[in-house]
């Protein structure tokens, strides 16, 4: 038995009655919410679920003495049992297709079935990046079209479509960044960024090669901007900002400070995890940005699927342009579409600081995500960012009486709503709170984050929700408020209704156990 | 518009709570001279299902499918034929519209998949240890190379010629930023690949040694003496596979000595995407390493009643709580791509993986042998998998597009992956979805064009 | 034996040449519990305020630096297998290293027990 598991249990050993609660069943099974071993527990190497080819046992080999010797030890289901496998794993997890997913800065919002649909189309889902060009026009058509949408929504002069994901985004801009001042030959060392920032601003700039150093904020949340005057120089490369900020408020000064970091001789990254709340509202470009990472993920629906793929396109400046990394689509006099990559890079894109990977980018993100802008529309994603804002302050207003909101008098929040837990009786914690959400059925907001709050509540609705979701939810948050401050015992060991109660993270990270082996048995 | 449910009178009612006139006055700390007062000109209205649906159907239609075609591409990217199930159980929406597994009561699904998957992997591999996934092998391939230069507190990297020519770039790429050194070298046209050659770049500043296997021309590297040169030095061996298929039939790198072992998951349950998203695997061999690995990872436990569970863990190498000193910049996995693959795997078992391999090197071969009696062609490697490389008389590049307009897919040219390489060179991809038709097809057109 | 805190939440016991560091009851309750400690090797010179350890809770990780220069002697091997003994026993058998002192003038920095009590209450 390992040490982790003392009890041994796991789904398909009989349950005693006194462990199985009230109402006991032998498999711990209730009713539709079924438990599920391991496929290493019901599968074996002999089973299969596909159908195999004719066995050709007189086969030559051209593989040499490299042919594998040993089993590889992977079980195998049959189809209805895979399919049952995965379908019971599925009910343990929460969606956006069952309720509201109020995580702040992550935009979950409705994923539109038609994405998928579209993104599935033969022309898209089969079709390999090394095809020669003029069998893959439609694709390119669609990297181009969408690049065309980026560039417009945010005011920008170009954008990289190659990054993976939020965290890659961000790095091909702060790359961007460096190789524009070392093309002029001006090593600066220092990027600023703020202290509510995401964990990501500083992990990236350090891989950079750049030292981090903190912008400190004023009263109300926002940039403290005499502050970060005061810090410029021409040791300075850039600053990161958030905005609308990790407070959920818009950056006021955010021109002044766009004006005042040009002035010293910087550049001005823009972390765009927010966009969803000014997307048709106002443009970066126009606020003086030089280069914003855009999750498709978040404003612009794909799906998160539990945990990616993203995709993070780029937009730049006019200063950064030229410094884009391989490969990018680009339009020749007669309207055909190429791919400027290695082969083809030529004189003109010389700059470019290199490649960041493999092939062309996310393209099932990229049909998903112009299919949902397209649906939208430049209008309806006006209204998008409209709702998604009205839905926050709404949100904010109908709490704030109950639950601390510290920057609730700082103006109007964007998309997103911040509460601390000040007045939670002594021994209950936000954590305890949001256990407590999953019991009313819905998702935690995001917690602990931003770290300028003291156990900080970060709720973003979005846009997607009805105004009778969000009724829904705000009850279960004003009950919740209310027993946190009484000092609800029960609320410490919420959820009471979830597949799991709180799980041991400690025994987790102190022997950790990754993947599974017979031993534990 | 149809995604958003709010009414205007609902709008109106949230106003009168918050106390603002109209939404545009939530707006009102944008300075006024830049805020947008309506759609942004130029650019189209809102669209029905249908029109949207038309639109991008007719963007999809000017592609060639590789379903249309006899096709026969690879060099990091295989098509292979997917169960129906695959597609079906990703898009439960229970999987596809879920979050990071942070609140783990609510999430034993992507979690419990996540521990499944990991171990898939690391066995596959013949590791210890894999985490939840990366980005694609490219991006994989730069965090294993990272990787050993933290263990080993050295800065050069030995790269084989014969590695993807995306992901040498990518490695390349990075390590000006991080100051590692990359030895690279030319790519060697020869029926085996040049081991002697990368063992004689290896010295004793050497961090690691990145070889791909199968090579990006198909050929197979022997590992275990490569292993013992990189060994002897203190270096750390990153095996790099781009089709997992392979390992069905091959050793896995793993029981060869590789102390990091990536690559691309794609070929299983992925699909080709014109590239993307893919699924970067990542495995290492020794697990007291665990702590220097990227990436995120799940580990089992046991919930506040006894009853076992998964968590994601080790989390504070990640850059939420490290942050400057994080192992890596990256935040997210490739969850769906990892669910697509661990699904395809588990209706495969290890006799549908090896069943699958033999296939495809029993068609390769045929390919092989059929190719070589084309006057003017010839087969270059001596050993391979499911993809090898045929050398033409001729621009292989030009013969690749002027096949294509007869609806033949013949390969990936050389050319195209190393521009100052090889013009000469083809590379010729065969998978199960592969027929005797289509080998006999390509075979007869470059028949025709080299005559 | 004397004992010594800093403003670090760390504790140095000396004793001659020698001292032992460690992390505070208070520090190990902030942190939660710990899952993972990064003690240096022996032999390795560390300089006052520099990196000397990681401790990692579910939660964080902080670096524990060095109260004082000096050349480390033995890590606690202990920790490795039970990262716990930190939170069980922050303030004995929970120690992180023990180093050889290279200028006991260092100490004189640094608080005694009433004022590291002192410097807690006011946080």
């Amino acid at each position: 038995m390992s040490q982790i598991n003392q009890s041994g249990w796991k789904p398909g050993t009989p349950m005693a009655a006194k462990d199985a609660g009230a109402h006991p069943t032998v498999t711990g099974n209730k009713a539709l919410m079924l438990e599920e071993p391991l496929i290493f527990e019901i599968g074996d190497s002999d089973t299969y679920g596909v159908d195999l080819a004719e066995t050709h046992t007189d086969l030559p080999s051209r593989m040499g003495d490299f042919a594998r010797k040993s089993d590889i030890g992977l079980p195998g289901l049959s189809e209805p049992q895979t399919i049952r496998h995965y379908t019971r794993l599925s009910r343990q997890n929460y969606g956006i297709d069952l309720g509201l997913f109020p995580l702040g800065s992550c935009t979950m919002k409705h994923n539109p079935r038609l994405n998928e649909k579209v993104a599935r189309m033969p022309g898209f889902l089969d079709v390999h990046p090394m095809q020669p060009i003029d069998t893959v026009q439609g694709a390119l058509g669609v990297i181009d079209e969408l690049a065309h949408w980026l560039i417009e929504l945010t005011g920008m002069q170009s954008v990289a479509m190659s990054p993976k994901a939020g965290a890659h985004g961000e790095l091909c801009g702060i790359l961007c960044i460096r190789a524009a001042l070392e093309a002029r030959g001006d090593a600066r060392k220092v990027v600023l960024v703020p202290e509510s920032a995401h964990g990501t601003n500083p992990a990236t700039a350090a891989f950079a090669g750049y030292t981090t150093e903190d912008i400190p904020a004023n009263a109300d949340g926002r940039v403290d901007l005499e502050a970060l005057k005061a810090r410029l120089g021409p040791d300075v490369a850039a600053v990161m900002i958030t905005n609308p900020n990790t407070c959920g408020l818009f950056e006021r000064d955010m021109k002044a400070i766009s004006d005042a970091v040009h002035e010293a001789g910087g550049l001005v990254y823009c972390d765009g995890a927010n966009f969803n709340a000014i997307m048709g509202r106002v443009r970066p470009g126009d606020l003086g940005v030089d280069a914003m990472h855009i999750n498709l993920h978040k404003t612009f629906s794909t799906p998160h699927g539990g945990g990616g793929p993203g995709s993070g396109p780029v937009v730049l400046s006019e200063a950064l342009a030229p410094f884009a990394p391989l490969p990018f689509v680009d339009k020749d006099a007669d309207g055909n579409l190429h791919i400027v990559e290695e082969e083809t890079v030529g004189e003109e894109h010389g700059s470019s600081f290199g490649r960041m990977t493999a092939f062309h980018g996310q393209m099932g993100m990229f049909t998903r995500a112009l299919t949902y802008i397209l649906s939208h529309g430049a209008d309806g994603l006006r209204q998008a960012a409209g709702d998604a804002v009205l839905n926050a302050n709404y949100v904010l207003r109908r709490l704030d009486d109950v639950l601390h909101a510290p920057f609730g008098a700082s103006g109007p929040c964007m998309h997103e709503a911040l509460f601390g837990d000040e007045g939670f009786a002594e021994g209950l914690s936000t954590l305890d709170l949001a256990k407590g959400l999953i019991d009313e059925g819905f998702h935690p907001m995001t917690m602990y984050f931003p770290l300028v709050v003291h156990g900080a509540m970060l709720i973003e609705p979005t846009e997607t929700e009805s105004k009778d979701g969000i009724d829904q939810f705000v009850m279960s948050m004003r009950s919740l408020a209310e027993r946190a401050k009484e000092g609800d015992e029960a609320l410490k060991t919420a959820p009471h209704h979830a597949p799991r109660a709180r799980l041991d993270e400690a025994q987790a990270a102190r022997k950790p156990r990754l993947v599974w082996t017979a031993q534990s048995e | 518009m149809r995604y958003l449910p709010l009414t205007e009178a609902d709008r109106s009612t949230m106003l009168d709570v918050i106390g603002a006139p109209s939404v545009d006055a939530l707006f009102s700390d944008v300075p006024s001279d830049l805020y947008l007062d309506g759609p942004i000109e130029g650019l189209p209205l809102h669209a029905t299902e249908m029109a949207v649906e038309k639109h991008m159907r007719s963007l999809s239609k000017k592609n060639l499918a590789a379903a249309d075609a006899a096709f026969f591409l690879g060099a990091g990217a295989y098509r292979h034929h997917v169960p129906a199930t695959v597609d079906h159980l990703i898009q439960r929406g229970e999987f596809l519209t879920a979050y990071t597994p942070y609140q783990p009561e609510i999430a034993q699904g992507t979690l419990q998949m996540l521990f499944e998957f990991q171990t898939q992997v690391a066995r596959l591999y013949g590791c210890e240890i894999a985490n939840a996934s990366m980005y694609d092998g490219s991006t994989a391939c730069w965090e294993a190379v990272a990787m050993a230069a933290r263990v080993t507190r050295k800065k050069r990297h030995v790269l084989s010629g014969a590695l993807h020519p995306h992901y040498a770039e990518v490695v390349r790429t990075m390590a000006k930023f991080t100051e590692d050194e990359i030895a690279g070298a030319e790519l060697s046209m020869t029926p085996r690949p040049d081991d002697d050659g990368l063992i004689a770049r290896i010295d004793e500043n050497t961090a690691s040694v990145v070889v791909q296997y199968p090579d990006i021309l198909g050929r197979i590297p022997d590992l275990r003496k490569i292993t013992d040169a990189t060994h002897a030095v203190g270096a750390k061996l990153i095996v790099v596979n781009t089709e997992p298929v392979a390992l069905g039939a091959l050793e896995a790198p793993g029981n060869l000595g590789a102390d990091i072992v990536v690559g691309e998951g794609q070929s299983l349950g992925v699909g080709l995407q014109f590239g993307g998203p893919y699924l970067g695997l990542f495995a290492i061999s020794d697990p007291k390493l665990t702590r220097q690995m990227p990436g995120r990872l799940c580990g089992e436990t046991v919930d506040a009643d006894g009853k076992r569970g998964f968590v994601l863990t080790l989390s504070t190498r990640e850059q939420h709580i490290r942050r400057e000193k994080a192992t890596s910049n990256i935040c997210t996995n490739s969850g769906l791509c990892a669910l697509a693959f661990s699904i395809h795997m588990t209706l495969l078992g290890e006799k549908g993986l090896e069943g699958l391999a033999a296939e495809n090197h029993r068609l390769a071969c045929i390919a092989a042998d059929r190719l070589a009696k084309v006057p003017g062609a010839t087969v270059l490697n001596e050993h391979f998998f499911n993809e090898f490389t045929l050398m033409l008389e001729g621009d292989a590049r030009q013969l690749v597009r002027d096949l294509a307009e007869d609806g033949i897919l013949a390969g990936v040219s050389l050319a195209r992956l190393f521009p100052d390489g090889d013009a000469n060179g083809l590379l010729v991809a065969v998978t199960e979805t592969t027929t005797l038709e289509d080998i006999e097809t390509l075979a007869c057109a470059l028949e025709e064009k080299l005559s | 034996m004397a004992r010594y805190f800093t403003e670090e939440h760390e504790w140095v016991d000396v004793e001659g040449d020698t001292a032992t560091v460690g992390i505070t009851d208070y520090a190990q309750e902030q942190l939660g519990d710990v899952v993972f400690v990064e003690v240096p090797q022996a032999g390795a010179d560390l300089t006052k305020g520099g990196d000397a350890a990681v401790v990692e809770s579910v939660k964080a990780a902080s670096d524990v630096y060095s109260p004082i220069a000096g050349t480390v002697v033995e890590g606690n091997a202990a920790l490795e297998g039970e990262p716990e003994l930190v939170n069980s026993s922050p303030e004995a058998d929970g120690w992180f290293f023990k180093l050889t002192i290279a200028d006991k003038g260092e100490l004189e920095g640094l608080m005694d027990a009433a004022a590291y009590r002192a410097f807690c209450d006011d946080l």
